[in-house]
């Protein structure tokens, strides 16, 4: 009996000591901090406590025992936010029905992925880890902190608000309509889709309500006179969906042209539905004051275009002037090499257009922190926020700038000086090093990585 | 040529933009122009302050400091605090070849078949792709375009990136013979295990080899056939074998696309072997080139290489693909950066820049855009640097052209000062302000 207390007693403190997430102090002096919500502060220090930015200025200093790093001709910023990424999925499409919004990339987490650390190696510390492409309404993404080396659900970023994936164009009318012969097959059938869905979810709440209350009254029916009621079954999908409605979940909607940004525009308006952005969104700019008439967000890749046909009239231009329109857009990398220098892909926005440098930083960090709904804990160097830091050798957007230091909730994860080559968590059997396309020399693209899995079912 | 009104032109061309949509862009400058007041980055023979390049029509006609060489029937460029560099060359790319790459119509690079050293990416060049000026105003000049698949893909083709047809804007219609050697792998769809891999590793070489074979023998037949015609039959025309003759003479480069360790160590031995010492081989991609760099540079065969993809192994060190291109150059092979990409060849500049902050150095790195591809091509006469008496193809930049934060201002092919705009520009210039009303 007293080894079983015993046991139980240790499961207990284990699972307490395993569920903490570790938080570090740190205090880093005489750099140039990039706050990116204040400007940018000449020899300033920061003072990282328990994992929550405590102080940020000039002079300042710091506790007994909390490590000193020597920032002087250093740039700190707050860590990179990428705002869509399948960095570490497990599996990222659920492709075999157009709506699955009951799926959730909350067990998709490879928490021992290598590309976990060449990510932080990069200077980004968050991650949004989103569901594929396949599906008109995919499933629910997972906002990430980046923690190498720590279990899947400590993985998870605590209160971020909750997202799901929602996609037009192509993607799903090609899996769906091309490959399986099923509705959507064009842009009308996305839109009915997504209609159809929410009307079913609307019906169905107000049935499945009805039914508790009527079961409420019937349990509480003593003399036994009530008839019992038709019993309306918990749908975990229409759960998600009147969620979404109701403005708990944010939509991430993966799309292209400007006619489908404002078709789901539309969609949303109709339904109350406040609060989304549109992923990738190559042709937003054609539709730029529409988007910020409605206060939806963007989300976009600095250059990639072309590869296929619903990006080829677009432009490397479209971050610059959806941010001239007043849209807050971010510059996500949807790629497990781009994720690696998202400084370099934001910096691209000052060549094309020229942003300003200032605008081209927050469309990493705090424009993509918005997005994701945690813009109160993180994207800047503020007080109060979380130490999610990286230190950069020079500027961040100079190509010749490298990230020295990454610090997460005040713990140091990534350190260029001190890190051995080979940072594998755990060795797989099945690593081939054939992940870089081999004896072919031109590359080039076809897909996003949001279309990952699906390929076998569109081959059919 | 007198001085151009440049405020007329620009209005010009914004009339132009408005009336004539087919027309992607405006027309170029040509003549007789002079920049002064530039840092001239020549690459061959330093830098030149406050310097002052001359064109004349196509070509470069003086490089210096002398103002006097400017006379007034130039027209002048003031390039004061800005930079001019020799236009940057990629060395793999499938630019022109592939206008949308997942609609297949319209994918011309990889012809159906394993042999096709008669497949000619010449042919298949669209001079009106749209993303031709897109690449070129980022200041890349220049682009070997190249087919891919099978055993043997084709022949690249070195193009310039300004013109109305591929003859006016091919430098070399025969840039190098693809080979994408053949891989000993028992992984994904291949052979199930490593015996069955390397069965079909051997069975690719013999084929190879036959091949090289039945072409050296082709040559000299028809060689010794156009020496000395009498008494002989004239022996039948076979276009693979035909297209084959150059190659085998080692006036064609072969671009051999190899990637891993073992592959490589395994085409410098077939390289090294005596039937083959004639040929004039490339190696591209050479993503694990840094582990076996010293054998590369004995065998001294120069490697066309990016940085920008993920670090091949798990266990890379994350700086991998950054420190390829310098791990390469410091073991003494000769070194060009290329992208692999196809409508976003304009990224050149930035795989060059990485390769330059992780341990090549911005002038060695701006070398392997310029004049090392310029020389492992053989057109180092022509191109890869600023020098007179070659080919007027340069770019102003604002600053360090590897930087995102620089704009490159000016461009220049074969002498003609292009339109600086492209879809994207125009795409901007109409929706940034979208519904403005004329003033």
């Amino acid at each position: 009996m007293k080894n079983i207390v015993n046991t139980l007693l240790l499961l207990v403190i284990f699972s307490i000591v395993s569920l903490a997430q570790e938080k570090g102090s740190v205090f880093i002096q005489n750099a140039t901090l990039m706050t990116i919500t204040d400007g940018i502060i000449e020899n300033g220090d920061v003072l990282i406590i328990d994992g929550v930015i405590t102080g940020i200025g000039t002079n300042l200093s710091a506790p007994l025992g909390v490590k000193v790093v020597n920032g002087s001709g250093k740039y700190v910023m707050p860590g990179i936010i990428d705002a869509h990424s399948h960095l570490n999925t497990v599996s990222t499409n659920e492709a075999r029905n157009p709506v699955t919004a009951e799926v959730t990339m909350e067990e998709s987490i490879n928490p021992n992925s290598v590309s976990i650390y060449r990510a932080i190696a990069g200077g980004v510390t968050s991650i949004h880890l989103m569901h594929g492409s396949a599906n008109v309404i995919g499933g629910q993404g997972e906002t990430l902190k980046l923690r190498y080396g720590v279990s899947q659900d400590e993985m998870r970023f605590r209160n971020a608000k909750r997202t799901i994936k929602f996609a037009l164009g192509e993607n799903p009318t090609r899996v769906h309509g091309q490959g399986n012969g099923i509705q959507p097959r064009t842009r009308m059938g996305v839109e009915q889709i997504i209609r159809s869905h929410f009307d079913e979810a609307l019906d169905y709440k107000k049935k499945r309500e009805a039914y508790l209350e009527t079961k409420k009254v019937y349990e509480g029916d003593r003399r036994g006179r009530i008839v019992p009621p038709v019993p309306v079954a918990k749908n975990l999908r229409y759960d998600v969906l009147n969620d979404i409605i109701d403005g708990e979940i944010l939509v991430h909607c993966h799309s292209y042209r400007a006619d489908e940004i404002l078709m789901l525009m539309r969609v949303f308006n109709d339904y109350g539905i406040k609060n989304y952005t549109f992923q990738h969104a190559n042709e937003a700019f054609k539709v730029a004051p529409e988007i910020a008439k409605n206060g939806a967000y963007t989300s976009v890749f600095a250059d990639w275009w072309a590869y296929k046909f619903e990006v080829y009239y677009s432009t490397a231009y479209n971050a610059t002037i959806l941010n001239e329109n007043g849209v807050t857009n971010s510059i996500n990398s949807d790629s497990n090499e781009l994720i690696r220098h998202l400084n370099h892909e934001a910096a691209k926005t000052v060549r094309y257009g020229e942003t300003s440098e200032a605008d081209a930083l927050k469309m990493i960090t705090i424009n993509p922190a918005m997005q994701l709904g945690i813009d109160k804990m993180v994207g800047s160097l503020e007080v109060g926020k979380h130490g999610d830091i990286a230190i950069w050798s020079g500027h961040p957007l100079s190509i010749y700038s490298k990230v020295q230091q990454t610090y997460i909730d005040g713990k140091k994860y990534f350190d260029m000086l001190t890190d051995p080559a080979d940072m594998r968590i755990a060795v797989d059997s099945n690593d081939s090093y054939a992940e870089a396309e081999f004896n072919t020399f031109i590359k080039g693209r076809e897909e996003d990585a949001c279309m990952s899995d699906v390929f076998e079912l569109i081959q059919h | 040529m007198k001085p151009i009104k440049w405020n007329l032109v620009l209005a010009l061309l914004l009339i132009g933009s408005f009336t004539a949509q087919a027309q992607i862009t405006g027309k170029p400058n040509f003549g007789k122009i002079a920049i002064v007041d530039a840092t001239i980055h020549t690459v061959t023979k330093g830098t030149i302050e406050n310097g002052v390049i001359r064109l004349d029509g196509e070509k470069i006609e003086y490089v210096g400091t002398d103002r006097s060489k400017v006379s007034d029937e130039y027209y002048i460029i003031s390039a004061s605090g800005k930079h001019v560099y020799p236009g940057f060359m990629d060395s793999g790319t499938s630019l022109g070849l592939v206008e949308v790459s997942a609609v297949a119509v319209t994918v011309d690079n990889r012809e159906v078949g394993n042999m096709n050293p008669n497949m000619l990416a010449f042919t298949a060049f669209n001079p009106h792709s749209v993303s031709i000026p897109v690449t070129r105003v980022s200041g890349v000049t220049h682009v070997i375009t190249a087919p891919q698949g099978g055993l043997v893909s084709g022949q690249a083709a070195l193009m310039d990136l300004w013109g109305y047809s591929p003859d006016s804007m091919v430098i070399d219609v025969t840039a190098g013979m693809v080979l994408n050697w053949p891989t000993i792998r028992s992984r994904g769809r291949g052979p199930r295990n490593l015996e069955q891999a390397e069965k079909r590793y051997k069975e690719a070489i013999k084929n190879l080899n036959k091949w090289l074979d039945n072409a050296r023998f082709y040559q000299q037949m028809m060689s010794e056939y156009d020496a000395d015609a009498s008494g002989k039959i004239k022996p039948e025309k076979n276009q693979q074998l035909q297209s084959m003759r150059a190659l085998v003479e080692g006036e064609t480069p072969l671009i051999i696309a190899v990637s891993s360790e073992k592959d490589i160590l395994n085409a410098i031995e077939w390289a090294s072997h005596e039937d083959n010492i004639s040929l004039n081989i490339v190696f591209a991609g050479v993503e694990e080139g840094w582990r076996v760099a010293e054998q590369i540079a004995k065998a001294g065969i120069p490697c066309l290489v990016s940085t920008l993809y993920t670090p091949v192994r798990p266990y890379d060190h994350i700086h991998r693909p950054y420190e390829n291109p310098s791990a390469l150059m410091r073991a003494g092979v000769k070194v060009a950066i290329m992208t692999g990409e196809v409508e976003n060849v304009r990224n050149l500049p930035f795989n060059a820049g990485y390769a330059a902050a992780y341990g090549m150095g911005t002038e060695e790195a701006i070398k392997a855009v310029t004049i090392n591809p310029a020389e492992i091509f053989g057109v180092s006469n022509l191109l890869g640097s600023l020098e007179e008496g070659k080919q007027a193809n340069l770019f102003i930049s604002s600053g360090d052209p590897f930087e995102p934060l620089s704009q490159i201002e000016q461009v220049f092919i074969k002498g003609y000062q292009i339109p600086m705009d492209s879809r994207h520009t125009q795409l901007f210039e109409e929706f940034l302000d979208r519904d403005a009303t004329q003033e």
